[in-house]
């Protein structure tokens, strides 16, 4: 076996790191967002808002694939509106894989920005409102800074959870080479396949590397923030 | 008027209902924990929204509850130093010292440099708030809230967190402060030794109502509220100015509106004003000039007030001329000596007791 990749292998890798790269960045201001109105907001249906976040997380993820499909699919009622209003079609593209991914990965993201955005110091935002920050200053000054560890790992969780997403994938937008067929999908069609063993070890080895490189990347992070945001 | 606040508000089952006007200088909040010193420094900072309540600082209104007016703390530009600090632990000392800045590009004044000096900040600005000490972190705090121009500044209980050692770093700080820049101060504490020291005009609370307002002398004078300052450590406050020193005796004589005070050495240069704190339980009362006796301070006056119960002490408040002292003795003295309104008594302290420590300083 060569551990060199054929172009077919190398499409996958990129296809997954950009529906990885794309899944986490939309995700996270919307993340942040929930995580503010989950952390600090007081309304009737919060219960019912915490559910339905954290709900890809329980569902099995064909469930959501499915959901996804009758939502976003071609005749769905959201994927009619992005299509008429952006042109942005998700059925069987890319952009469907990168939006299942997100959706898998939202409820960590959420998670991990919720917990961070908990334990800060409200005496801290108290105090810079006397010092003559608005709502807005003290969110962009010592809120978000103060929150940051939590970012990073929602980040690192959700991009590791939107690269190895399987189910919800396949489910809503099939398994097209070059198109929707992701690092995961790939291992599947080569394990399926006669003589695709190699190839689906070979990406095996790909996909433990980079989700290795993720996971000692937040460490590394978390470390050097912990250390600068070290409470006085 | 410098300050005009009036508040109601509940918080579960603590009521607060408080009013005061005060001066310039240095307005101390005093009383007991639990006594409402902090929620209602809170209710002027803005940071809590009373039921009821009016807020007027040099002539700004910025709270009226009748008419619908709440600036909002951002906008009151009233600093405020914390008990624990609360320093921005994401920013090195300098960004703290200029965080105010931010928000309010046009203040001139004070300068950094004039901040710096004032509270020798310089060894400190390149630090993380982590690796400072405590008293540190209080003088960072005040520059911080120096530097984004406040029109008044609230410090509660600044001191509390620190040790005796730190206290006594941190309070020339704060005279300076009081001394070399013009903002008013509410100071909020529960330490009769402070509040001697820092105060020109003292507020007493008592469960969540303002019990007395006026200068130290006064309020600490009134037998009625020695039961709210606490028994054991009530006790009059005498002003004075350095008359005399005895050098081969190491002491200091002062003059006041009660007569001759001798005291331990005072390290202060003839004519310093200074505030004495003569605890209740340290004066002991005579009806005939006592002879042959170590205490140094025999002072001739009359009973003025007697307040006395059922318990084995009793409080007593003397005029000493226009000054007022006050002592503790025993029920059964009270009857012995047979004192009353009017009695002519001699109060005796012991020089001992009014050593160069919290209980004689300088103002």
């Amino acid at each position: 076996m060569t551990l060199a990749l054929t172009p077919e292998e190398l499409d996958a890798i990129r296809l997954s790191l950009r529906v990885a790269l794309w899944a986490m960045a939309c995700s996270l201001p919307p993340a942040v967002l929930v995580a503010l109105v989950l952390a600090r907001g007081r309304f009737w249906g919060k219960a019912l808002l915490d559910g339905i976040v954290h709900l890809p997380l329980v569902l099995p993820p064909v469930v959501t694939g499915y959901l996804l499909l009758l939502l976003f699919g071609r005749q769905g009622p959201l994927g009619r509106f992005f299509a008429e209003a952006f042109g942005l079609v998700f059925a069987f593209r890319w952009t469907g894989a990168a939006l299942a991914a997100a959706i898998m990965g939202f409820p960590l993201m959420v998670r991990a920005i919720r917990l961070s955005l908990e334990a800060v110091d409200r005496r801290l935002e108290a105090a810079a409102a006397t010092l003559g920050a608005g709502a807005l200053g003290v969110f962009a000054t010592v809120t978000l800074p103060l929150m940051l560890p939590g970012i990073i790992a929602g980040l690192i969780l959700s991009f590791a959870r939107s690269f190895g997403e399987f189910g919800a994938t396949i489910t809503f937008v099939s398994n097209i080479p070059g198109e929707t067929e992701t690092l995961p999908l790939a291992i599947y069609a080569f394990t399926q396949a006669p003589g695709g063993d190699p190839m689906a070890l070979r990406l095996t080895l790909v996909s433990v590397a980079v989700s290795m490189s993720a996971l000692l990347a937040a460490e590394l992070l978390a470390r050097r923030l912990a250390r600068k945001l070290a409470p006085a | 008027m410098t300050i005009e606040i009036e508040a109601e508000h509940r918080l579960g089952a603590f009521r607060l209902e408080a009013a005061f006007a005060s001066g310039p200088g240095v307005t101390a909040l005093f009383g007991r924990s639990g006594a409402g010193k902090t929620t209602l420094v809170n209710v002027i900072a803005g940071l809590l929204r009373p039921a009821r309540g009016r807020l007027a600082v040099e002539g700004a209104l910025l709270l009226d509850t009748a008419r619908g007016i709440f600036v909002p703390a951002h906008k009151r530009r009233i600093g405020y130093v914390f008990q624990e600090g609360r320093l921005f632990p994401h920013l090195t000392v300098w960004q703290n010292l200029l965080f105010g800045r931010w928000f309010h590009r046009k203040a001139a004044h004070p300068t950094m440099a004039e901040v710096v000096a004032l509270l020798d900040l310089a060894p400190l600005v390149d630090r993380r708030p982590a690796a400072l000490s405590g008293g540190e972190k209080q003088r960072v705090a005040i520059g911080r809230a120096l530097l984004a121009d406040p029109r008044l500044l609230l410090m509660d209980e600044p001191l509390a967190s620190l040790d005796a050692e730190r206290k006594s770093e941190i309070l020339p700080y704060i005279e300076r402060l009081r001394d070399e820049t013009k903002i008013p101060i509410v100071y909020v504490s529960h330490s009769i030794p402070e509040v001697t020291r820092l105060a020109t005009t003292l507020v007493l609370m008592a469960a969540g109502r303002v019990e007395a307002v006026g200068t130290v002398e006064e309020v600490m004078g009134r037998l009625d509220l020695a039961p709210k300052t606490g028994r054991f450590e009530a006790g009059a406050v005498l002003e004075a100015r350095v008359a005399s020193h005895d050098a081969t005796y190491g002491l200091t004589q002062l003059r006041c509106a009660a007569g001759e005070l001798t005291v331990p050495r005072l390290a202060l240069p003839l004519g310093t004003a200074v505030r004495v704190r003569i605890r209740a339980r340290d004066v002991i009362i005579a009806r005939e000039p006592p002879r042959a006796i170590s205490a140094l301070n025999v002072l001739r006056g009359r009973v003025a007030e007697i307040a006395a119960g059922d318990a084995a002490q009793c409080e007593i408040r003397l005029a000493l001329g226009s000054a007022s002292l006050l002592a503790r003795i025993t029920r059964r003295s009270l009857a012995e000596l047979d004192l009353a309104p009017g009695s002519e008594v001699f109060a005796v302290v012991k020089s001992v007791a009014l050593g160069d420590g919290p209980e004689t300083v300088e103002i």
